[in-house]
Order: C-alpha cells, then structure tokens, then sequence
C-alpha cells in the first residue's frame, strides 16, 4: 500500500515539477504564538462557503425562480422534499455564520496589521471577497420572495439609483426594470448562482495563492519580540498539525450548523405581494443594520444635498479608505505601527456594534 | 529592416527614426481589436438592459366598493404598475395617494391610531394631506382624486 502511495506521488510529481506536492506540504509552516487562534477563521470562512456551495446545488434541483413559483417551491423543498428543511436551513444558516466569520477574519487582519507590505494584495483580494460575501446575501435573501425580501430588495436596489450620473441605470439594471418584479428575481437568480460563484472561485484562488506564496504574516508586536529574543520563534507545519486542527474547528462548525438548523429552522415568511403595504418592524439582514440605521438617522436633505446620497458617499469612501488601508499605512510596512489605524479600526468596528445594536432595541 | 522581428521597440527606436510599417500595422491591429471587443461588448450592455414595458395608460382605476371601507381604515391597491392607497379618514372623507414612499420607495400604509400615513422601513410619516411631517421622506406623496360613481370609488390620475 505504501509502496503504491509512493509511485502516485511520484507519478504526479513527475508532472507537476520535481516534488512539489511533498515541497509544499514540508515547507508551510504556521508560526505560534498568542494571537494564533485568528488564523483558524480563513480556513472557517472557506469552509463554509464549501458548504454554501454544495448546499446550492442541492436546492437547484427544486428551486424555481419567477415570481409566480419561487415561493412555493422553497415552500414545497421546507415541506414536501425529505430533508429539504435541513438543506435550506443550513444553506441559510451558514450563510449567515459564513458572514460572522468573514467580518471577524477582516478584522483580526486589520487588528494584526497582516495587510502591510507584502500583503497589500491579500488584503485587497480579501476585500473583493468579502464585497461579494455581502453581494452573496443581498441576492440570496430575494429567492424566496417573502414579503421581507422584498421591501429589502426594493430599499436597497432604490439606494443604487442614488449614485450620480448611473446611479438610474445601476438601478434598471439590477432590478430589470423601473420596479422589483420577477425580472428582478430572475436576475438576482442569475447572480447568485453563476457571476457571483464565478468571481468569488477567481478572487478565492488569487487569494489563497497570495496566501500560499507568502506565508502567514506574524504581528508586528510579536515580530518585534522575537528580534529582540524576548520570544522564541516557533511553528507548527501546516500539514498535517494545523490542517488537523482546522478540522477539529470544521467538525464543530457542522455540529452547530446541524444544531441551529434543527432547533430554528429558517422562516419563509409571507409571500411577496408587490401591491401590499410594508409591514411593521421590516429591517435588512443583520450584516447591513449598520447601514439601515444610520440612513434612519439621517434627515431627508442635509444642506440642500439629498442625505440618502450623502449617505451612500459616506459608506463609499470608507469602503474605499478599507480596502486601500494598506497603502495609506504604509509605515506598518517598515515596523512603524501607526496608532491612528489602530484607531480607525476600533471605531469602525465600534460604529457597526452600536448602530446594529441600535437598530435590533429600536 | 525586418530582421528583428522580435523587437518593434528596437527596429523604431535604435535608428532614431519611427517604423512606419510596423506602427501602421500596430494601428490596425489595435484598432480591429478593440473594434472586435467594442462589437461584443456593446450588444451585451443593450442586453442586459430590460426593454421598455408600456406604461399602463389607465388614468383611473376602481379602488374599492363603497362598503369595503370603514371610516378610518385604508387599502392599498393597485394603479398601473405601482401600489397605491385610499384612505377613508375619521371624517369620512375619501383620499387617495401613491403608496410608494418618497425615501427609498417601500410601500407606506396607514396607521389609524395616529390618523397618519406611515412607511415602516425608516419611519417616515405623512399626514392625511399626503405632506412629509416627520422622518427620512424628502417628498410628498402624490394625490390623486376619488370619486364616486354608485358602488364604486374610482380613483382619478391628473393627466
């Protein structure tokens, strides 16, 4: 068996370059130290997506998107299909928990400064993932057209119409035409199941690759400690340690996602009905409360600019600050931690805990 | 002159004077690629923009029955592409608005106990005369008239 083990590896190293599976297996290490625990949550995020992935397709075979039969079939797959329940709630479930990890791994990178040089593209790659994360769920959250999905849909498409000089065509675009119809379910579809996956398995394979190629990056704190000898410089290979480890985190990931999907199946709600009032207490998914509640508090024109456009620049520019963070902290790179992007980071993480937790009291 | 073939770059430049026949054929190269990709791209963008649906050309439309409505209550009903809502006030009077609130266009709906029309996704209110009094709406809400003609309340779009 081992004798037959060794003349695949072999085989394949023939053709892949002379040991590069072995190479590569050997040579990636993952230091340790105390903030180690924060490189378990890329490994989380991938995972779940895996499971988003392979839950996806199960519903594509009975998920129907147009507005006459898109809600009764995810009625039908919850009701009729044997284990339907359990596919979409966890499809829902992890989707949700996918967005939980992606936000805690963003900001344990910031935290760490793991985006300074030579990891500014990592970071940005990242960004574009977790812009598409958000782009996942905002899609996502129509299928089933329910009532809540649908005033969401129409908030959030209406937003897009405020982007100056496209802002109109963004809008016709993602919905199309004037209003959120079946062409807007029917397009959502489309991104959902096939742009989006698309672009996530590039930016995912340029990211991990960035990853591969340049190694974990170690705190700048740490680093300095261990130059100066007060800390010793220690690992553990990647394979099989952290990878076996990873797997004990993924193990505990499907017990929850089992858990949660047999305790709280996902509702569906009310069917959409496009001439009906919006209910009371309508709010977004969780992930875009902050947003929801800032555009609360914010009057219909503040000095003669309508505020909602202000509020989508507000959002845009510090989207763009995030993603370019760093290249305006470029100090970090050369072992200068800059306290005002440390401080950045404590506020914006602060201004998403308060308002979301503003919006669910309110 | 054409034996260096691999270098454009030293064929122009190393002499000091420019290689007409290679920019010319650099040109139209060029030019028929980005013809080429502007050909696929184009059609592609016209594409994903929906064609016009005609707008519904109804001016009026039969909101409700005279007896569907008790006095302080609201429906919200269908003109044309877009909800819309007839309020029957304390008074008795009818009053008919667009339901798409002014802010990001959810549908508003009445509330009796405030005698208000309020739109639950970011708190917008508008009194009985359709004006925006409190919260994010930038706009009124557009009135339409109501009249009645035997059982039915018909609800008129200003041409």
């Amino acid at each position: 068996m081992a004798g037959l083990k060794r003349r695949f590896v072999d085989w394949l190293d023939e053709r892949l370059g002379g040991g590069s599976i072995e190479e590569f297996l050997r040579h990636k290490k993952v230091p340790i130290h105390r903030h180690t625990i924060w490189y378990y949550f890329g490994g989380m995020a991938l995972f779940l997506f895996v499971i988003q992935v392979l839950t996806g397709i199960l519903l594509l075979m009975y998920y129907r998107p147009t507005a006459s039969g898109a809600f009764e079939s995810v009625q039908f797959i919850m009701t009729q299909v044997k284990f339907g329940w359990l596919i979409r709630s966890i499809h829902s479930w992890s989707a949700n928990l996918m967005i939980l990890i992606v936000f805690i791994h963003m900001f344990s990178v910031y935290f760490l400064k793991a985006y300074r040089k030579p990891r500014e593209l990592t970071w940005v790659s990242g960004m574009l993932l977790f812009f598409i994360v958000l782009a996942f769920g905002f899609s996502g959250y129509l299928l089933p057209w329910n009532t809540l999905a649908f005033f969401a849909t129409k908030v959030g498409t209406d937003m897009a119409g405020f982007v100056p000089f496209i802002g109109k065509w963004i809008l016709v675009f993602l919905r199309g035409g004037n209003e959120v119809t079946g062409a807007t379910l029917t397009r959502f579809f489309g991104f959902h199941v096939a742009v989006l996956p698309g672009l996530a398995t590039l930016l995912l394979a340029l990211h991990l690759l960035l990853v591969q190629r340049l190694g974990m990056s170690v705190p700048p704190g740490v680093e300095k400690k261990i130059k100066e000898g007060q800390e010793p410089e220690r690992s553990m290979p990647f394979f099989p340690n952290f990878l076996l480890r990873d797997i004990m985190g993924w193990y505990g990931a499907l017990g929850v996602l089992g858990a949660l999907a047999a305790i709280f199946p996902w509702e569906l709600g009310t069917k959409a009905n496009p001439f009906g009032s919006a209910p009371a207490g309508i709010h977004p998914e969780w992930y875009f409360l902050f947003m929801y509640q800032t555009l609360k508090y914010l009057p219909a024109k503040i000095f003669f600019i309508n505020s909602e456009l202000l509020g989508l620049m507000g959002f845009g520019i510090a989207g763009a600050i995030w993603v370019l963070v760093p290249f305006l902290d470029y100090k970090t790179g050369f072992g200068k931690v800059t306290r005002f992007f440390t401080g950045l980071g404590i506020f914006a993480l602060g201004y998403i805990i308060v308002m979301s937790v503003l919006a669910l009291v309110g | 002159m054409m034996s260096d073939t691999g270098s454009g770059k030293s064929a122009a430049g190393g002499e000091g004077k420019p290689d007409l026949g290679r920019r010319w054929v650099n040109l139209l190269l060029g030019t028929g690629i980005i013809s080429t990709i502007a050909a696929f791209i184009y059609p592609a963008i016209r594409y994903v923009i929906p064609p016009p649906v005609s707008e519904s050309t109804n001016l009026s439309v039969v909101a409700a029955k005279v007896a569907e409505l008790k006095t302080n209550s609201a429906k919200v009903f269908r003109f044309g592409s877009e909800p819309a809502i007839l309020i029957r006030a304390a008074d008795g009077q009818y009053r008919a608005f667009t339901a798409v609130c002014t802010h990001l266009g959810c549908t508003v709906q009445y509330r009796p106990d405030l005698h208000e029309i309020w739109c639950p996704c970011h708190n917008g209110t508008y009194d009985l005369q359709g004006r925006n009094i409190s919260g994010p709406p930038p706009r009124p809400l557009a009135q339409f008239q109501v009249h009645i003609q035997g059982e039915d309340i018909v609800v008129v779009r200003n041409a």
